[in-house]
């Protein structure tokens, strides 16, 4: 028994030294600026063979922890590597001249001057606004009267819901070329013979926003849907009842009983729709991709319907200028923060008062 | 109670014009991918048109397009959507286990962390991403970007933090005097987890899987720049978008394009309409 831990000890040590000497060894073919091939492999295969000897470790008394370490290492890991280093890096670079690859000096705060000084920018963030109040109202509205809808006894209910969810699984990026299609090719048969509107509403900043506002609408309404039937579902059958047997009328039900029983539902539904319109990109880039003149601040813009989302990727991919986008993706993230804290807040606020 | 008629087909009528509404886009990709482009063009809502030997040459020009390339680009979905569902599953399950278990600072510290970075954007840590993952790979020479390895990375990064979330909830509510009988029995902490632990989080991980699935198999912003617009590799919504790019106008091409991204996701909303729902529902409660 003895012999037997003690050897397995030794093959533990092993290992990890092994792990611990192949991951030096593949660190320093890196610094040295070796091309050979295999120090990727080396590097990862020495990082396993460690983790195998840590987990062999004969202990009972550090046991949990070794496994502890190594359960929590491989997401924890990816997280640090993927938004925590990133995080940190885009916040630094936005005080610096960074172009994507490198940086050479630091601007201090040039970036986020040059950005108020956008007009296009200030476009962006007002529409943004607009955009995301306006969803916030409507995709909430429509979708709680289709829950209301969906809750009442139709044959068939199970596929009216499945038919008004459908849409949600749909990528933004194909699904806004096909709305592009409907827009220019079918509704403008329509709107001719109508209004005699012979362009497509896409062609018209106003309108395209309008369209913006409409397939997001379409796209997510579905799903506001389900959460409210999943809320409206949870309101008693007895309260109901006993409203009922008191007289009171459909309106009187869903305004006094209803609406304050699901505010909990309200909140969490008025906070999706809200960030998710917030960093709407997709369907704005395939409908649209930002375009249409628009008159702002006494200058006409060329970016009538680009929201920030969209500017900011427009500013550093598009126009090469990395710096810049960062420091607006910065601001982006303190207004979107910011907004759904504040959010929360007030709706809290509200829940308890109901 | 006699149930009034009236009001109940007032309903179904408004039911049914909102579902035709809904369900009008569908119907007009798949109606034109049976078209030539001057039928669509000239009359897109009619069947004028419209054979099956047509929407044969549409699926033959798209499937074979050097843009598209439908089934490397489906196949290159597939294999990132499943893998990283996979992985995002087991570490995550592993990794809400570890954090739910040990009420220690560092646990409550990495979980507060995990929950404050859900409200991060993806637009501010997605140019420092491309170049931190550039100077990651050239350092150990594994090709982060351009690659499927590279996104399953990403994506577990990013998925992550909604993963533990949700599925911390869950274990929280499974009684801990499962655990320490299984280690009475002689049972090992990781054997518990994997055979005590893991069995009970099936519901749950169900709807982190749905969750996680809708978003990356639908996302485009991070694949389009962590494998490039032309890049040898694509996933579908990439391929779709360079397709459209070079087509500019070819209703009859893209609305067929459009059927065969659509088609998949459709297919398993049929298989598993009821689970895809309640997932979508669930994880938004939570």
């Amino acid at each position: 028994m003895n012999e037997n831990t003690a050897g397995k000890k030794v093959l533990s040590l092993a290992l990890m030294a092994i792990g611990c000497i192949g991951m030096i060894a593949a660190l320093v073919l890196d610094a040295t600026g070796s091309t050979v091939g295999f120090r990727g492999p080396l590097l990862i295969i020495g990082a396993i063979v460690f983790l195998v000897g840590l987990y062999e470790f004969p202990t009972i008394e550090h046991h949990r922890s070794i496994i502890n370490f190594i359960f929590l290492f491989p997401l924890l890991f990816t997280f640090i590597v993927t938004v925590v280093i990133p995080m940190i890096l885009g916040i630094f670079y936005s005080f610096t001249d960074w172009n994507g690859v490198k940086m050479n000096n630091f601007v201090g705060l040039n970036n986020y001057t040059t950005m108020f000084s956008e007009k296009s920018f200030i476009w962006s963030i007002v529409l943004t606004f607009l955009f995301v109040v306006i969803n916030m109202i409507l995709v909430n509205v429509v979708g709680f009267l289709l829950a209301l809808l969906c809750t009442q006894k139709i044959k068939g209910i199970g596929f009216f819901r499945a038919a008004y969810f459908l849409p949600n699984l749909i990528g933004g990026i194909v699904l806004g070329y096909i709305w592009q299609f409907i827009f220019s090719n079918v509704l403008i048969k329509f709107t001719a013979k109508a209004f005699g509107l012979n362009y497509s509403v896409l062609a018209d900043s106003k309108l395209a926003f309008c369209a913006i506002v409409v397939v997001y609408i379409w796209q997510y309404a579905g799903y506001i849907m389900l959460i409210y039937i999943t809320g409206l579902q949870t309101v008693p059958k007895d309260v109901l009842e006993a409203s009922a047997i008191d007289g009171a009328n459909a309106t009187t039900t869903l305004f006094r009983i209803k609406i304050p029983m699901i505010a909990s539902t309200i909140t969490i539904c008025t906070f999706l729709t809200l960030t998710s319109a917030f960093k709407q990109f997709d369907v704005n880039l395939a409908l649209t991709n930002g375009t249409g003149a628009v008159k702002f601040m006494g200058s006409t813009l060329s970016n009538g319907t680009q929201m920030l989302a969209l500017n900011i990727y427009n500013t550093a991919i598009s126009k090469n200028n990395y710096a810049l986008g960062q420091a607006k993706a910065v601001l982006f993230f303190i207004i979107l923060a910011a907004v759904s804290i504040i959010q929360v807040r007030v709706s809290n606020s509200k829940e308890v008062e109901m | 109670m006699k149930m009034r008629k009236g009001p109940f087909a007032i309903l179904m009528i408004i039911a049914i014009i909102i579902a035709v509404y809904t369900l009008f886009p569908f119907f007009m990709v798949v109606l034109n991918s049976f078209k030539k482009a001057s039928n669509i063009v000239a009359s897109p809502v009619t069947t004028a048109g419209a054979s099956f030997g047509q929407l044969k040459a549409n699926l033959s020009a798209v499937v074979g397009n050097s843009n598209f390339n439908f089934w490397a680009a489906f196949g290159t979905s597939a294999v990132i959507t499943v893998v990283s569902l996979v992985l995002l599953a087991l570490f995550g399950g592993m990794a809400a286990w570890v954090i739910c278990r040990n009420k220690t600072k560092w646990s409550t510290m990495i979980y507060m962390t995990f929950i404050a970075s859900m409200i991060i954007p993806f637009q501010v840590v997605m140019l420092a991403l491309i170049s931190t993952f550039r100077d990651v790979g050239n350092f150990i020479d594994i090709k982060m970007l351009q690659s499927i390895p590279g996104i399953v990375f990403a994506y577990c990064g990013f998925g992550g933090a909604m993963t533990v979330f949700i599925l911390t909830g869950f274990i929280k509510g499974i009684p801990y005097e499962l655990e320490e009988a299984a280690a009475i029995d002689g049972c090992s902490p990781e054997g518990t987890f994997f055979r005590v632990i893991f069995p009970l989080l099936k519901p749950v991980i169900v709807t982190v899987t749905i969750l996680n699935g809708m978003w990356i198999w639908n996302d485009y912003l991070l694949p389009s720049l962590m494998l490039g617009q032309n890049g040898p590799v694509k996933t579908l919504p990439v391929a779709v978008q360079a397709f459209v790019g070079s087509y500019v106008k070819q209703w009859d091409l893209i609305l067929t394009a459009a059927l065969l991204a659509i088609l998949p996701m459709i297919i398993i909303f049929i298989v598993a309409q009821k689970q895809i729902m309640n997932g979508m529902v669930e994880g938004a409660i939570k």
